[in-house]
């Protein structure tokens, strides 16, 4: 017997399987935004699990990101003409294995940063995250393997609205079902109180280190779904700036909130778009945006019950 | 000699670590934040630095001066403005929050110097006058001389300032205790924005003696300057001000050593290194005192 919430995501995967069924009649420009709308979802949810829910803050996300569309593409375009067939030539099976073991190795990334965690707190542990997100970036560049500082070009083009949506459908259901699992309420009592939750007898320390493999996983994925997306992927393009669009996702839509995060991952890349008529001013307005949104309204433009108190 | 030569090419990038690495210690010590505007400031301070420079007198000890005196007074200013802003009234709200601004503060100075100091890399001007002094082999340029002038210099007078006059004595009460501080009379929103101009005159101080000798300056210089620099206050103990010297003067050796055994692609690379095994094995920084949690 499926859940309700069960129900929902083989919805949302069926949608998305039949909107790509046609995506050949939609425009191209408006099928470019609306992958790029999933795989910021996917993004910005998986983060929200680590810094939303755990409390914890994280300024990498696009690190592991780069792994995993480092991974994926080397799985597709350096070993693909060997590994294409060993599946009979069916790139729907390869590339859902070459997303996986980019997930894998995300995760395994993930594993290495929150380690770390266990005994950063607050803006030490932003810091390391972030110096984790430019080191990957510098070790990038300096592998000749998949194109240094050139980047990776040639990628093929496996990503459609299937595989973008269905895995943005999974991310959400997820941690959606992570969080409200009893299993979960440990997420929120290390966000609530780190002391208190351990004096009750969570382990907190396993809850950070979870949220790190798991957010890191989802990230890896979106990055295989967008190595496969551009078919092309360069170490800059994986740098700091990436990491706070999405945890400016993450502090729109409100901490701990997956709905609004969703909606402010959509309403953020459709503004990216549409502010391009204002060319430099962009930027500006964006930066702009965070200050007087943390002044104002720290809880998110979609959160209107009271904010829970962090410490 | 080949060590020697790298041990003052160290020095003096070092140098420039710790001025900017005092910045980000001293508002640390009395908010306890993260200032990630702090490294924009430092941009601002070499770009005042481009622009004055085009009117003082060039390659003139004088006019080097004024410059540089000029720069960190624009850049205290702006410092002291960003914290009533976007700071203060934050006062009070979770780390994070405050964290954040700081950061959409950061992007706002970058992209602001986009829009108006142009994209484009601008070529620093000679402020000082040129001169190569040889002992042996090694050369000393007087830019790398001016470094470490100034250097001590500032770093003097922050020691007089913060040990031998009231106002630092404020600072060091507020960053002891804000509350207890406050209850003897000490006015604390003064005092922080003292210390803000302090340490945003110090990253101007820092911008232009970086730029002196990098002399290729736009928009986006700040960021690895400004992240090294503050794992250069970790390195030294956050909140530490003879700790964040000590920091920025052995992480410049470091990197330099680095480069300089042949690892140039990964220099950017070695200070986050340093910032993760230090957290790791002594997160209270070198000269930093570990403080128990009270629950």
């Amino acid at each position: 017997m499926l859940s309700r919430s069960q129900y929902y995501l083989l919805a949302a995967i069926a949608v998305a399987f039949g909107a790509s069924w046609f995506s050949r009649s939609y425009n191209p420009y408006f099928l470019d935004i609306a992958v790029t709308c999933g795989i910021n979802i996917t993004l910005a949810v998986s983060l929200n699990l680590i810094n939303g829910y755990t409390g914890q803050f994280s300024l990498g996300h696009a690190g592991f990101m780069a792994i995993g569309a480092y991974s994926a593409a080397t799985v597709t375009t350096i070993f693909g003409d060997k590994l294409l067939p060993l599946v009979g030539g069916q790139t729907w099976i390869l590339f859902p294995l070459a997303l996986y073991a980019g997930g894998l190795v995300a995760s395994l990334a993930g594993l290495l940063v929150g380690v770390p965690s266990l005994r950063l707190r607050g803006d030490y542990l932003a810091i390391v995250t972030l110096g984790f997100g430019e080191i990957i970036r510098v070790l990038l560049q300096n592998i000749n393997a998949v194109g240094g500082a050139r980047g990776m070009i040639n990628i093929p083009e496996y990503t459609n609205l299937f595989w973008t949506f269905g895995l943005a459908a999974i991310t959400v259901y997820t941690v959606w079902a992570l969080v409200n699992s009893t299993y979960g309420r440990g997420f929120i009592a290390v966000n609530d109180d780190e002391v208190a939750a351990e004096a009750m007898g969570i382990n907190t320390t396993r809850y950070k280190i979870t949220a790190f493999v798991v957010g890191a996983f989802f990230a890896g994925l979106a990055g295989g779904i967008y190595a496969h997306f551009k078919q092309y992927i360069a170490p800059q393009g994986f740098g700091f700036d990436k990491s706070i669009e999405i945890v400016v996702m993450v502090i729109l839509g409100g901490m701990g909130n997956t709905v609004g995060v969703i909606i402010a991952a959509v309403l953020l890349t459709v503004l990216t778009e549409s502010l391009r008529k204002f060319g430099d001013y962009r930027m500006i307005l964006y930066s702009l945006l965070i200050i007087v949104l943390m002044i104002t309204r720290p809880q998110g433009l979609f959160t209107w019950t009271a904010k829970r108190k962090t410490a | 000699m080949e060590f020697l030569q790298q041990l003052i090419n160290g020095l003096s990038l070092g140098a420039i670590y710790a001025l900017i690495a005092l910045g980000y210690t001293m508002v640390y010590g009395v908010l306890r934040f993260i200032n990630f505007a702090h490294s924009d400031v430092f941009m601002v301070g070499a770009f005042a630095g481009f622009y004055l420079g085009r009117v003082l007198p060039a390659a003139s000890f004088g006019g080097g001066l004024l410059v540089l005196f000029g720069a960190m007074v624009i850049c205290a200013v702006l410092g002291v403005v960003i914290e009533k802003l976007a700071y203060r009234p934050l006062r009070g709200r979770s780390t994070l929050t405050v964290l954040i601004t700081a950061i959409g503060v950061s992007l706002l100075l970058q992209n602001a110097g986009q829009l108006i100091f142009g994209a484009n890399p601008k070529s620093f001007p000679k402020l000082f006058p040129q001169h190569n002094f040889t002992f042996g082999g090694m050369v000393l340029s007087s830019d790398q001389i001016a470094v470490f002038v100034v250097t001590i210099a500032i770093l003097l007078g922050l020691h007089y300032i913060v040990m031998k006059t009231r106002i630092g004595t404020a600072m060091r009460a507020l960053s002891f205790n804000p509350t207890a501080a406050s209850l003897v009379g000490i006015n604390n929103d003064m005092v922080i924005s003292f210390t803000f101009a302090l340490g945003s005159a110090l990253a101007a101080a820092g911008g232009i003696l970086y730029a002196i000798n990098y002399p290729s300056i736009d928009p986006l210089m700040g960021t690895l300057p400004g992240l090294k620099a503050f794992v250069a206050a970790v390195l030294g103990g956050i909140g530490n001000i003879p700790g964040a010297a000590l920091g920025g003067v052995l992480l410049g050796l470091i990197e330099t050593l680095v480069v300089a055994m042949g690892g140039s692609t990964y220099r950017d690379a070695v200070a986050f290194a340093v910032l993760i095994l230090i957290l790791l094995v002594r997160p209270s920084g070198l000269l930093g005192k570990l403080q128990a949690e009270k629950v």
